[in-house]
């Protein structure tokens, strides 16, 4: 295989797990940043966080994991994106795993203190993970300024802009909405007659900032469109992300929850090739001078670690281990909340 | 520059020493579960059941605080140590990777099953998961173990200019050596990666981790049942549990200090410097054993000294003579030398503590074997506290084998004169690094980062670990006071009863959560 072929299946492979991580974290968080809107009394702030409760960390291994392939196979971009985003992605940890913790702690006490204090930190973490991601996209997408060697040359503020604070605030929408959806499946009774009209609202809010953040990257950030030129077959992408949207309010319509869950599903997949669409092949784009830009050739590993990376059978059959186990507590486990048989944060069991 | 450099550094020691609590506890107790539940699987005896179910929820809150608590080290390298990424992203990030792909799947994967599924799921397929659970820590461990051994005693590699497209004589594109500010770009990248793994030192150190870790999970279940043993709680289980830990627990033990022996002669061979430290051996020559003393790098001697003269000639070579002379600190230069102090008393409360835990659970099998056991209320309670100190010298290790490789982040190899009795030295006598096949640590971090970042994320990790670390007690506290429950074996198509049984205590537990 030659390393412009190899290069690009490690390109794609990063998007999947990508991909699966947004999905998968996504409806955890999501489901973080509703808790405080959609829950009204003790009993029910529980049972969503239990909706999650044994899913959070196998979810976040996904992260991990494309961290790990990130660093091995472009070790270029790794090492630039992480420093240039040192207090984002550190505040991005903190938000991560305080949520985690939050899970946990709220339930060791019965004063009502305690709990809203613990129900705050869920929320402000879920939300402020989901802002960060965001963020990142939006200020990468734009491109930042670094050095030949490929070091950071601006500050933190540099990273904020009103296109990265607008993805921000669209990554938010768009996870609240699967969260959303997510936990509609999950509960019965009042709290998901509730979470219909949250799923709804969710919904328009998503669409106007699609809207929103479609229009901004089309006129101001020109990179974003470069390849739509070069290769029209691409415009499917973006055409079959307005049909899942559309089908996301159809299928909640008839309700039919697992499609719209489905449906949303596929619009984060389809942001996350548009987002590597735009980029490609840039994984850092240099705006002080294009010929600094990271890209997944010049910032790849070498040939060999390309080859003998974790081959790709062995990491199939890992995340078939991992869906497998998302189709047991998922799909299987639907309607658990509804019986009462309710699956306790993992601490708990 | 340089504040950054030590903020840095105390992040990642901070945030890696937190995290090294989990990893022993989550290996040593996955093995220890693989046993009852295969023992469970064949006797049906619920004790095994009961004690499989017990350990399990103490292993899953460790590793889901081990997951939270890695992802931070994993981000680490990129945020505070671009340079040394870059430099080494070809070969360790690809151990980093691999533990991500093959364990971190592998065990998250099952480790639902193990954690939910036992009625769900058929007995066979629910033990063998537990084994997936239990191989997959290991194999996490293994390739972190790779890697850091890579930076140790780098091998299967090359250090290479990278190339960059350029304009040739011709006037066409070429690729020409990356120069900026006149310095050439170089990283380092693989040649043979069963060669990276089993670099010089792997196999040595991953026996000596592994074992750790088994020491740790051995005497973690010591300090459970003694508990139990001297609150006269939970008896039947403590007494098993008590037997088969107290074997483990000295089986283990003394492989470390076997292992150890061997390992640090390796250590000897290949960075010398380190081991100098550890001993606080200043002249090359004839190196006495040092028993107690302080370090005084000053004057360049150890103070208030006793020693076993020859002591360490024979460590070293196992030399019965006691007189062959080891390399001592006196062939490197000052700013080549690891930092003394540090190294030399952590390796000291490493083999300290190891040997209290030989004496331990030798005293322990004894009084078992006298059945006094119950009687030696002052050998339960050590054991009780034995954990902590177990604990300690498994990261006093981490702490000798990390501080004694500086000033490297990537150690370059040395080279030894033809009989391997001395060091090829220059004429001022010191030995000279080849600094192209090495990375120093002060050239390692993110240009693009400075102090006040630097302290702030040092300040949130501090935060976010304390309060982790009390919600990890807290929970950890409340599990083990409440002991083991008792298991009852489900029948046959009994599933829909034990499924009701358990909502109705999820229900109740609702109601008074």
């Amino acid at each position: 295989m030659s390393f412009e072929l190899l290069v690009i299946i490690w390109f794609i492979l990063l998007n999947v797990l990508l991909i699966g991580y947004a999905i998968l974290d996504g409806f955890d968080l999501g489901v973080g940043i509703l808790h405080p809107f959609v829950a009204k009394d003790d009993t029910e702030r529980r049972l969503v966080m239990n909706s999650i409760g044994p899913l959070w960390d196998g979810n976040e291994v996904w992260l991990v994991t494309f961290g790990g392939a990130l660093f091995a196979m472009f070790p270029e971009a790794y090492a630039s994106i992480f420093s240039t985003f040192y207090l984002p992605f550190v505040l991005l940890l903190f938000a991560l795993i305080f949520r985690a913790v939050s899970l946990e702690f709220r339930s060791k006490r019965i004063s009502p203190k305690w709990r809203s204090f613990w129900d705050v930190m869920f929320f402000a973490g879920s939300t402020l993970a989901a802002l960060l991601f965001g963020v990142a996209v939006g200020a990468l997408m734009q491109g930042v300024a670094i050095s030949e060697r490929g070091d950071f040359l601006g500050s933190m503020l540099d990273l904020i802009s009103g296109f990265s604070v607008a993805v921000g605030l669209f990554t938010v929408a768009l996870l609240a909405m699967h969260g959303s959806i997510y936990l509609y499946m999950k509960t019965e009774g009042e709290l998901q007659q509730r979470l219909y009209g949250w799923m709804k609202g969710t919904w328009y809010v998503y669409l106007a900032l699609f809207v929103v953040v479609t229009i901004w990257s089309t006129l101001f950030v020109p990179a974003s469109l470069q390849h739509f030129r070069d290769t029209p077959v691409l415009w499917v992408v973006p055409l079959l992300n307005i049909v899942a949207i559309a089908n996301i309010m159809r299928a909640i319509k008839q309700e039919r929850p697992f499609y719209a869950f489905i449906s949303s599903c596929l619009t984060i997949v389809a942001l996350v090739v548009l987002f590597s669409a735009a980029l490609f092949p840039n994984l850092v784009p240099a705006v002080n001078n294009p010929a600094y830009s990271i890209t997944v050739f010049n910032g790849a590993s070498s040939p060999l670690t390309l080859k003998i990376g974790p081959d790709h059978r062995g990491h199939r059959h890992a995340a078939g281990v991992v869906l497998y186990h998302h189709y047991l507590l998922d799909v299987q486990g639907q309607g658990d909340v509804r019986r009462g048989q309710l699956l306790i944060v993992d601490f708990e069991m | 520059m340089e504040t950054v450099i030590v903020l840095s550094r105390l992040q990642f020691a901070f945030t890696v020493m937190f995290h090294y609590i989990f990893p022993p506890l989550t290996i040593g107790l996955g093995i220890i579960l693989a046993y009852l539940e295969t023992r469970y699987y064949f006797t049906r005896k619920p004790i095994f059941a009961a004690a499989t179910q017990f350990w399990m929820k103490i292993f899953v809150l460790n590793f889901a605080i081990g997951v939270a608590s890695g992802i931070v080290m994993e981000f680490q390298f990129g945020t505070n140590w671009a340079t040394y990424s870059r430099f080494v992203g070809d070969v360790f990030g690809s151990a980093l990777a691999a533990e991500g792909i093959f364990a971190f799947f592998l065990e998250s994967g099952f480790l639902a099953v193990v954690a939910f599924g036992r009625t769900r799921v058929a007995r066979g397929f629910y033990l063998f998961s537990v084994y997936m659970v239990a191989l997959g820590s290991i194999f996490s461990s293994v390739w972190i173990v790779v890697a850091n051994s890579w930076q140790q005693t780098p091998a299967g590699h090359h250090v290479v200019e990278m190339m960059r497209e350029g304009i040739g004589p011709d006037g066409g594109s070429v690729l020409v050596p990356w120069v900026i500010d006149g310095v050439v770009q170089r990283r380092a990248e693989i040649v043979n990666f069963l060669e990276l793994v089993f670099n010089p030192s792997t196999v040595q150190r991953l026996s000596h981790v592994l074992l750790g870790c088994v020491a740790v999970g051995a005497f973690f279940v010591l300090s459970v049942s003694s508990f139990f043993i001297l609150k006269k709680r939970h008896l039947e289980f403590a007494r098993h549990s008590m037997n088969g830990a107290l074997i483990l627990g000295l089986v283990s033990s003394l492989g470390l200090a076997i292992n150890g022996h061997t390992q640090a002669q390796n250590v000897y061979r290949y960075q010398p410097a380190k081991l100098a430290s550890f001993e606080g051996h200043f002249e090359t020559g004839k190196a006495d054993l040092n028993l107690i003393g302080w370090p005084n790098a000053e004057k360049e001697r150890i103070d208030f000294d006793i020693s076993i003269p020859g002591g360490l000639s024979f460590m070293v070579f196992d030399d019965l003579t006691f007189s062959k002379p080891v390399v001592g600190l006196d062939r490197f230069r000052p700013e080549d030398r690891p930092p003394l102090l540090l190294s030399y008393l952590s390796w000291r409360v490493m083999v300290g503590i190891g040997v209290l835990m030989i004496a331990a659970c030798a005293l322990g099998i004894y009084y078992n074997w006298r059945k006094t056991l119950p009687e030696k209320r002052w050998l339960l309670w050590s054991l009780v506290v034995g954990i902590v100190f177990v604990m300690a010298s498994n990261q006093a290790g981490w702490i000798g084998a990390e501080v004694g490789r500086q000033p490297w982040i990537v150690h370059p190899p040395v080279i030894w004169n033809e009989d391997s009795t001395d060091l090829v030295v220059g004429e001022d006598g010191f030995y000279q690094y080849d600094e192209a096949v090495g990375l120093r640590t002060v050239h390692a971090v993110s240009p693009s980062v400075n102090a006040a970042e630097a302290t702030t994320s040092l300040i949130l990790f501090l935060v976010l670990y304390l309060s982790l670390a009390a919600v990890w007690i807290m929970v950890l506290d409340s599990k083990i006071r409440k002991g083991p429950e008792e298991y009852v074996i489900p029948e046959q198509g009994d599933e829909h009863g034990v499924k009701k049984a358990s909502a109705a205590r999820q229900h109740a537990r609702l109601d008074n959560a």
